[in-house]
């Protein structure tokens, strides 16, 4: 919806020289890189490179120590909270899957469809036909039809990764942040969810961080590569894997 | 679901309408045993068990107020007996003045204590509290104001776990404390008593024993319904959400504090109301309310009665209570060690409460017939599917 009507700015995601340290470790170091409307980026890079840092910073978990976040040019995410951020249209998959175990697939969908996040609006809310079809649709979507009304805590890992990424999706976000997919999911599952996020990014921006090298190569897509909290190298999968750097620090070992 | 939603929170509360059926049962029951049964018959109801019946109501409200944030929301309050107090104190400041000059010393405008105290004049808190309406407004706010006080500096910075439970107990002790103080002008430690009459009517008559009684009940009815209807809607699922996964919440845009300050306010003013009506009942209100034992022990009942489902809450306050009145009666001294291994027992085995061992147990009794109707067949593929429906039809 939002996408649609607001104007395209430039950069969707602008991430300019920032700092993260944690008692005096420094987790992102000087880190830079931008993020254009309907990109679909990949993010690599070794154990403790930063990667969900880097999240935390953008999505106002983390406030930087230096340097400068924006979301769609002109908007300072260093300056917004979780949900504020959240409902500037920045949604987010967490590496351990966290979907709200004793509520329903339904019912976790219904939490995440975007709209009035107000106190009193959630308390008389009933939901329109036009969201119902919406939540239906997305159950669909994520293959989760025949389980709608059981709890989502009794989901196998790989779909409750699914359910998160529904849960995305229903927030109805500009730019989205995937932090390791597909952890837990079988080749056919994975295959599936990088097909899925193909499909979303160009009308969204899509940031996935990921291991899985087959992953990323069915993504298709630029990818970063982050080492102690900066990148390290910026290419094709191709170009990246054949970097001399890459392969010494994360990919030859 | 869609199809009449607009009442469903009710109806598909299958365990709260029996409860509901029960506590309008005992409400109506209980005051015709009283007053219209004679004395002598072996159906007489004693007005000293109406007064106690009406005080585990009180107590069962209390314990629904602590589900709703605790059970829903995860907040462990440790201090909840703070909030039942203060609504207790409202009510007992109207008792107060509505003695005027029958007390010991009947100066008409100032109550025994501030007399025997010397003071010449009402402090200005005490103003108002002769009108009813009035105090009754002030057993909602004043609880309600502290609460939304305490929640938003709190949850604010958010605290949670274990550093808020310590805060609430710090939080009950230092009123505790407070409300000890002579110069606070609430009594000091002999509190509030000696109240004479409510809204005219004489409180140690049969009458207004029984219709406090049956306030009670209606208060908590209405609790129970309002409570219900909070957490089945989808403001109960956000809840939930950040009782199992708060970080979660807010990266999906729920501005968790303002949850969780509705619901703690929701929930002290249902406490307030709690301590209003016990207050009358018991005949006195003293600090002895606000310590940090109280407030622990309706964690108990509620751990006991099985968290988050609301009814479990009621059951647990009043089985505890009843508990307590039989064994501080029979076994004054083993009491307390009681309380503590229910607690621990509660929290290491029955994790659901009692509510949870009787769920478990009718569903095993349903599957076993489940069991038994497939077994002459003794098809292997019936066995699954049999008892995955039982445990649907038991649940
Ligand atoms: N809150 C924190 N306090 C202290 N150190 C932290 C904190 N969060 C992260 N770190 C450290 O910062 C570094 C980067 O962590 P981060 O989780 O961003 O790595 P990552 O790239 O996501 O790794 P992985 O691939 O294992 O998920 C790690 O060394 C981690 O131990
Ligand atoms: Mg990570």
């Amino acid at each position: 919806m939002n996408v649609r009507t607001k104007h395209i700015p430039q950069h969707m995601l602008y991430v300019n020289g920032v700092t993260v340290s944690f008692d005096g470790f420094k987790a992102l170091n000087n880190l830079s890189f931008v993020v254009a409307p309907g990109e679909l980026r990949a993010i690599i890079g070794p154990n403790g490179a930063g990667k969900t840092t880097m999240m935390d910073v953008i999505t106002g978990k983390v406030k930087p120590n230096q340097g400068d976040v924006f979301f769609r040019d002109t908007i300072d995410l260093t300056q917004h909270d979780e949900a504020d951020i959240a409902n500037l249209g920045i949604g987010r998959k967490f590496q351990k899957p966290t979907v709200i175990e004793s509520l329903s697939i339904f019912e976790n969908l219904e939490l995440a469809l975007v709209g009035n996040r107000g106190v009193f609006k959630s308390l008389f809310h009933t939901l329109s036909a036009t969201q119902l079809a919406r939540i239906n649709e997305i159950i669909a979507l994520v293959g989760l039809s025949e389980r709608r009304n059981e709890l989502a805590g009794a989901l196998s890992h790989g779909q409750k990764q699914w359910l998160e990424i529904g849960m995305l999706l229903i927030q109805d976000p500009d730019l989205l942040l995937v932090d390791e997919p597909a952890a837990g999911m079988t080749d056919h599952e994975t295959a599936m969810t990088a097909k899925l996020l193909r499909e979303i990014a160009g009308e969204r921006s899509v940031v996935v961080v990921e291991h899985d090298m087959e992953f990323i190569k069915a993504l298709d897509c630029p990818v970063t590569v982050l080492h102690e909290g900066r990148v390290l190298a910026e290419g094709t999968l191709d170009q990246v894997q054949n970097n001399e750097q890459v392969i010494e620090v994360y990919l030859g070992r | 679901m869609p199809a009449n939603s607009r009442l469903a929170w009710l109806l598909n509360d299958v365990a709260g309408k029996r409860l509901l059926a029960v506590v309008l049962a005992i409400t109506v029951l209980v005051p015709i045993l009283n007053l219209a049964v004679p004395a002598d018959s072996f159906f007489h109801v004693p007005t000293y068990w109406v007064s106690l019946l009406g005080k585990y109501l009180c107590f069962a409200l209390l314990a629904l107020a602590v589900d709703l944030i605790w059970g829903y929301c995860g907040i462990l309050s440790l201090g909840h007996g703070a909030f039942f107090a203060l609504g207790g104190y409202a009510m007992g400041m109207y008792l107060m003045r509505q003695i005027g000059d029958r007390g010991v010393y009947g100066n008409p405008l100032l109550p025994d204590f501030m007399v025997f105290l010397n003071w010449q004049e009402l402090p200005w808190y005490w103003y108002g509290f002769d009108n009813f309406a009035f105090a009754m407004l002030m057993v909602l706010l004043v609880p309600g104001i502290l609460a939304f006080v305490f929640g938003w500096l709190t949850f604010r910075s958010r605290v949670t776990g274990v550093y808020l439970s310590i805060i609430t107990q710090a939080m009950t002790y230092a009123l505790m404390l407070a409300f000890f103080q002579n110069d606070m002008g609430f009594g000091g430690n002999n509190g509030l008593t000696d109240f004479k009459d409510i809204l005219g009517f004489n409180l140690h008559a049969d009458n207004t024993k029984v219709a406090l009684y049956v306030l009670s009940g209606v208060a908590l009815m209405i609790g129970y319904l309002l409570c219900r209807f909070v957490v089945s809607s989808k403001l109960g699922r956000v809840l939930v959400s950040i009782r199992d996964a708060e970080s979660r919440t807010r990266f999906v845009g729920y501005r968790v504090e303002h949850y969780k300050l509705f619901v703690f306010v929701l929930s002290a003013m249902l406490a307030g109301v709690a301590g209003a009506l016990y207050v009358p009942q018991v005949g006195i209100i003293n600090p002895g309310e606000f310590s940090p034992i109280n407030s622990i022990e309706i964690i108990i009942w509620v751990a006991v009665g099985g968290r988050g489902l609301l009814y479990g809450a009621v059951i647990g306050a009043i089985l505890v209570n009843y508990g307590k009145t039989y064994f501080t009666g029979a076994f004054p001294e083993v009491w307390l060690f009681m309380l503590g291994g229910l607690f621990v027992v509660s929290t290491l085995f029955l994790p659901q409460g009692v509510v949870g061992v009787v769920q478990q147990w009718k569903q095993k009794r349903a599957e076993r017939k489940a069991f038994k109707q497939v077994t002459p067949s003794a098809s292997p593929q019936a066995k699954p599917d049999s008892s995955t429906a039982a445990v649907e039809t038991a649940s």
